[in-house]
């Protein structure tokens, strides 16, 4: 089934001041289970794409669909299947997570949403969840008492995501989710995400400039310049075998050690 | 020349138990680059906000942190408020923790600009349009014009890189200054930052755990493992032939081109167990801090 359908979706910011054209028709088509990579220079669209999946800004023209459906903000019952199906890590998570709140409500947030709190396969068990997710990213489940300024930049991501995972989400939307974390905790959360990929049939798309993790974690790839769509398709062949030139620079900017 | 001398230095956060920095000493010398690699919540960020003088009040201090010869943890507010941003700068890990959410970048750099040196409005517009050019943020006046949440994150972390480096400072700390950037940016900035480093002879410690960035950009490495230092060295020599359980785990698992797509990567707890590295982090804690290589 697909999860998200674009189609010419362009969206443009801002009044008389500052006019930008964030992204310009844009088509996309993400069917369940699969792992997106996003990459693209800085400023090329990568966010606002997410946050319009995420239902958090409308397009200025264009469709976006869910499961099908038109990704209608107006809809009680649309809004209620995207914030139950769909959740989002933003990308810098001291201004996305509440410093007043600690961290276990902040990941159990999720949990007690009403539009969330029905849904059979939701774990009734706050608690528990809660501490099952903070294991699951490498954090330990006393942190639950701690405010997010009192954690590390690494530890804030994981927080995020941890909050993310909370309600079994089916699609996870991930503003480059490791580029805070060591290798070390980087390889736990990828492989944490790969397996509930395969053990939950999760769909993953993920916008990230690392493209080691675009290789070795996402089966597909979309390559975005200045709001417009420059190739897409599986990452073997367009990492492997790059179509556009914009795409080779990206692959040949890639920061190496001298000695290896 | 030393630059920066860190000396047994601890920081500990009252209700914790376990101090976030234990007994760190460390050498930056004038010019030179320093990487400091570490797991996150090693203690990165708080060594690094304890030299610029911004840990929260509830942070506990003992050592010293002596810059060119001043030892800054007994510096007044306003002597420290004149060096910060003019010879001692930073770039932050997430950067709306430098940002003032309700002021234009570009009028923010020029407060910078003009807080530290003596120069006109208009020249201190014309300094932050030619950095601003520089560090690729195009196009320059609409840029200059956004409020930080009209930018997207790699374009205010370039804002600011650029002040940073604006105002000729000796030491630059950057606190993973590239994780919000893509790939051909950040090799663009790092390269921008060796060339401002270089021209005005800034020294930098450079905190980040990618290890292909730190080997580009450093002379040296420290890594630091629960708030201890636990190796330091030339960056291929540490690199090359880690002594330390920790950094041959941290090694290891940092090569993720190795793993075939979707196969489990590595972890640290593969190459050791914990009970090792707390071990051999109690005996090693005591290495030298690293000297400057000649270049
Ligand atoms: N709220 C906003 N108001 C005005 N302009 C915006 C806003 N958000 C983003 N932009 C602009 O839209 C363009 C695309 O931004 P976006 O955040 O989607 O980029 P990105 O690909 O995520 O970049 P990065 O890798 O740096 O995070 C940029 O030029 C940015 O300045
Ligand atoms: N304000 C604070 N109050 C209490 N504890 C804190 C505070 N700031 C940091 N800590 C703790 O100190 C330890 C070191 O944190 P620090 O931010 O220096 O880690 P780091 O090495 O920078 O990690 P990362 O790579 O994830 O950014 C962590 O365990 C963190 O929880
Ligand atoms: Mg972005
Ligand atoms: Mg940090």
């Amino acid at each position: 089934m697909t999860a998200f359908e674009m189609t010419h979706v362009s969206m443009t910011y801002g009044g008389r001041r500052r006019r930008v054209r964030a992204l310009d028709d844009v088509s996309l088509s993400v069917e369940e289970h699969q792992k997106w990579g996003i990459v693209g220079q800085s400023g090329s669209g990568k966010t606002t794409l997410l946050k319009i999946l995420a239902g958090l800004a409308s397009p200025t023209s264009g469709q976006v669909r869910l499961f099908g459906r038109d990704l209608d903000l107006k809809s009680a019952d649309v809004m209620a299947e995207l914030r139950s199906s769909v959740q989002m890590v933003f990308q810098d998570p001291r201004s996305s997570l509440n410093p007043r709140m600690k961290i276990s409500s902040i990941v159990s947030e999720p949990l007690r949403s009403p539009l969330v709190r029905n849904r059979p396969d939701m774990p009734t068990d706050h608690a528990a969840r809660v501490a099952e997710v903070l294991r699951a990213v490498g954090l330990p489940p006393d942190c639950g008492d701690l405010y997010p300024h009192e954690l590390s930049g690494g530890q804030r991501q994981r927080i995020a995501l941890a909050r993310a995972l909370a309600p079994h989400p089916r699609i996870l939307l991930a503003d480059e989710p490791v580029s805070a974390m060591d290798v070390d905790v980087r390889a736990q959360v990828l492989n944490l995400l790969n397996s509930l990929v395969d053990s939950m049939g999760l769909t993953l798309i993920m916008v990230t400039h690392d493209l080691s993790v675009v290789r070795h974690t996402c089966d597909h790839v979309l390559v975005l310049n200045q709001g417009r769509v420059v190739e897409w398709g599986p990452t073997s062949t367009v990492m492997g075998d790059p179509r556009e030139e914009y795409t080779r620079q990206l692959l040949a900017s890639t920061i190496r050690r001298r000695t290896v | 020349m030393t630059l920066l001398a860190i000396d047994d230095l601890s920081v500990d956060f009252g209700r914790h138990h376990r101090p976030a920095l234990d007994h760190v000493s460390l050498l930056v010398d004038a010019g030179q680059r320093l990487g400091l690699v570490g797991a996150s919540g090693s203690g990165k960020t708080v060594l690094a906000s304890a030299v610029m003088g911004l840990l929260p009040d509830n942070a506990h201090l003992t050592g010293t942190v002596r810059f060119q010869g001043r030892d800054l943890t007994r510096l007044p507010d306003a002597a420290f408020s004149r060096l910060r941003g003019q010879d001692l700068t930073m770039v932050f890990q997430e950067p709306m923790t430098a940002l003032d959410p309700t002021m234009k970048v570009g009028r923010q750099a020029s407060e910078v600009r003009r807080l530290h040196t003596r120069c006109s409005a208009a020249q201190a517009r014309a300094k932050v349009d030619e950095i601003f050019t520089r560090v690729g943020l195009d196009p320059v006046s609409q840029i200059a014009d956004a409020y930080p949440h009209e930018l997207s994150g790699g374009q205010r972390q370039r804002v600011v890189i650029a002040m940073a480096v604006m105002n000729n400072p000796s030491l630059v700390i950057c606190d993973e200054p590239t994780t919000a950037l893509d790939a051909m940016v950040q090799a663009t900035v790092l390269a921008l930052l060796v060339e401002e480093l270089d021209r005005v002879d800034a020294a930098c410690l450079f905190i980040s755990h990618d290890l292909d960035v730190v080997s580009s950009m450093c002379d040296d490495v420290a890594v630091i493992h629960g708030g201890r230092i636990v190796e330091t060295g030339g960056v291929d020599e540490v690199l090359d032939r880690p002594r330390h359980p920790y950094t041959q785990g941290l090694v290891a698992t940092a090569r993720i081109d190795a793993v075939g797509p979707g196969q489990r990567l590595p972890v640290i707890d593969d190459f050791s167990s914990t009970s090792d590295l707390v071990q051999a982090a109690s005996e090693q804690c005591d290495t030298p801090a690293p000297t400057r290589q000649d270049r």
